[in-house]
């Protein structure tokens, strides 16, 4: 029984750091350019497929990982050249409704290249066993994710805390009008932070794409957990984002693993089985509106 | 009298929506039937969701969880027997407007993008549910054998009877929500939109008055559910799902937010648009199979350039003046 907690506490901490890749680049975007991004969801998405199409095309996982990185930033400059810059000024409706049709458009798009079939793709053989960790045995993959997570987690605290771009990042969040004055290129710097979100999105669901199906519409469901994570936390904190992942990977995981036997315990076996899937799933967004009733700034609210 | 040109246009899409049984009986097409009930019944719901958005400023992103509500409330009642279309409406109403409340009561407390948020995580957190009740279908939903039941009264099985009854729901519906702007209630809705600081200053809480129009939306919402699983005769939880909460947002948006008929034109140009894309066979296959990439470049293209919707080609008067 400890084992399988702890197993699914792992698990629990590795959609934490997925979820955190996320809602960093999210959280940055909107703390900075006041942008709302609902397609942040589809540039996960681009990433997984492009992982796919490049380990296929040059055969190693390491070079199709770098290639879609690189993909995934290109598309996310891009996007931004092309159609958010000009949202920057308008209202978040506008906004909602623009990256709302760049979901459609994106979605459709991988749809046309690759099928609408989900994509698998296998693991190379250094990455796909198991770990001994005590008691449990547990995938040397998912590990990995934890440990590729925590690191970029602590990257982006070194780049946002102790860089000049980092500087330059937390002075556009507190007033954007002062620093274009101070003769800062802020056009740049936005494109900059967009490309980089995207690239940490990319890198989400390229880690992601072997566990779970790549498909179209994959980075809608992520982006719904990642708006809980991002509110739970906070918008436009990082400490509030890595914060929120971590306790939203926790929560869902631990629900959707526990709660039917837990209701099983208390009540009938028959009540479990109706109710604990349905609770587990809902489980998430009861903890969000739990913490807007109480903190309705969210539990590391950015420093305005 | 002169009549604005926004309300002759209002006019002119009533006649020729009053207009369509017979013409699509002249030409054989019963099809066309179909797509105007169900443009007509999206307009109910745009409308709903124009009152909080348009003239409360309060952008829901999960106006479609009502419909939801709506529609399982029907949808559940037929499936343990009873019929009587009274009584599900009522509970279809009924139930949205108290979920509506619940919702309301917690994500008014917040503004800006968190309320943006906060609702689209609740309609969520509603889909969910769907999904995972087994005894309604779960994820595939399942057929509603009997429409609703009003004896003596209208027969929902006959196309052209509920086509009508839809009809005059949408107008008493326009006529509404046009009462309930103009009143003083309405002002005070959108007097917290323009400017909360001296609403309060005045003497308003926009709390209470921002909660009830919610409520109100809710509702109104909630029988345009139980409208559009009769319309469909089949339960499914993609009625809440989040892609419709944006199809909604997007036909107030297209007909101008803030205006009384706008979310009808929206419904209409969108809804059209729509079965343009996927079934027009001048279109070649890989637009007509792809349709959703157009509709996004498309929607993308209105945001960024038609920023007042169709309404914004009208001559006269402004946002928010009804």
């Amino acid at each position: 029984m400890i084992g399988l907690v702890f197993e699914q506490a792992l698990n629990g901490l590795q959609l934490g750091v997925t979820l955190f890749l996320m809602a960093a680049g999210l959280t940055l975007v909107f703390g900075i350019m006041n942008l709302v991004n609902l397609a942040h969801g589809s540039l996960y998405m681009v990433g997984a497929y492009l992982w796919v199409a490049f380990a296929k095309l040059t055969g190693s996982y390491v070079a199709g990982v770098l290639l879609a990185l690189l993909g995934t930033l290109a598309v996310g400059i891009a996007v931004e050249l092309v159609a958010l810059r000009t949202l920057y000024e308008r209202d978040h409706l506008d906004q909602v409704l623009a990256t709302f049709g760049l979901i459609l458009f994106f979605n459709e798009l991988v749809a046309m290249i690759w099928g609408r079939a989900a994509l698998y793709a296998a693991l190379p053989a250094w990455l796909s066993g198991h770990v001994e960790l005590g008691e449990l045995r547990y995938p040397l993959y998912r590990l990995a994710i934890i440990l590729v997570g925590l690191a970029v987690a602590a990257l982006l605290w070194w780049v946002v805390v102790r860089t000049r771009l980092g500087m330059l990042i937390r002075a556009g969040a507190s007033n954007r009008t002062m620093v274009a004055a101070l003769g800062v290129n802020i056009r740049l710097l936005y494109t900059v932070v967009f490309g980089f979100g995207a690239a940490l999105a990319g890198l989400a669901g390229i880690m992601a794409g072997p566990i779970y199906s790549v498909q179209p519409g994959m980075g809608e469901l992520i982006l719904i957990q990642v708006f809980v994570v991002i509110v739970i936390g906070g918008i436009g904190s990082i400490r509030g984002a890595l914060a929120g992942a971590l306790i939203v990977g926790m929560v869902d995981t631990l629900g959707r693993a526990f709660l039917k036997p837990l209701l099983a315990t208390f009540w009938s076996p028959v009540v479990a089985d109706t109710a604990g899937p349905a609770l587990a799933s809902m489980l998430i967004y009861m903890l969000m509106a739990a913490v807007l009733a109480l903190r309705p700034e969210g539990l590391f609210p950015a420093r305005a | 009298m002169r009549l604005a040109p926004r309300t002759l246009a209002l006019l002119a899409l009533l006649a020729l929506l009053a207009a369509v049984p017979p013409l699509a009986a002249a030409f054989a097409q019963p099809f066309y039937l179909d797509l105007f009930r169900r443009i007509m019944i999206f307009a109910i719901a745009a409308i709903s969701l124009n009152l909080i958005l348009g003239y409360g400023g309060m952008v829901s992103f999960g106006h479609a969880a009502y419909l939801g509500i709506g529609a399982y409330a029907v949808g559940a009642l037929a499936h343990h027997g009873i019929t009587n279309g009274f009584v599900q409406w009522g509970l279809a109403i009924g139930a949205s407007a108290l979920v509506a409340l619940a919702i309301g009561a917690v994500s008014i407390r917040t503004s800006g993008i968190y309320f943006i948020m906060i609702t689209l995580a609740f309609s969520q957190m509603l889909y969910y549910l769907g999904v995972s009740i087994e005894e309604y279908g779960g994820d595939d939903g399942m057929r509603v054998k009997t429409l609703s039941q009003f004896p003596g009264l209208v027969d929902l099985a006959d196309p052209v009877a509920f086509y009508y009854l839809v009809f005059a729901l949408l107008v008493v519906v326009l006529w509404v929500t046009d009462r309930v702007v103009r009143s003083r209630f309405g002002m005070v809705i959108r007097a917290a939109k323009s400017n909360e600081a001296r609403t309060r200053a005045i003497g308003f809480s926009p709390y209470p008055y921002r909660l009830a129009a919610f409520v109100i939306a809710g509702a109104i919402c909630g029988l345009a559910g139980a409208l559009l699983v009769n319309h469909t005769a089949y339960l499914t939880p993609e009625f809440m799902n989040w892609t419709r909460s944006g199809e909604l947002m997007f036909m107030v948006i297209l007909g101008g937010t803030g205006t009384t008929a706008g979310p009808l034109f929206g419904a209409a140009a969108l809804l059209l648009l729509e079965d343009l894309l996927q079934g027009w066979r001048v279109l070649p296959p890989w637009v007509r199979d792809y349709w959703q990439l157009y509709l996004g470049v498309i929607l993308v293209l209105v945001v960024l350039f038609a920023k007042r919707g169709l309404a914004g080609l009208l001559p006269g008067g402004r946002d928010g003046d009804g």
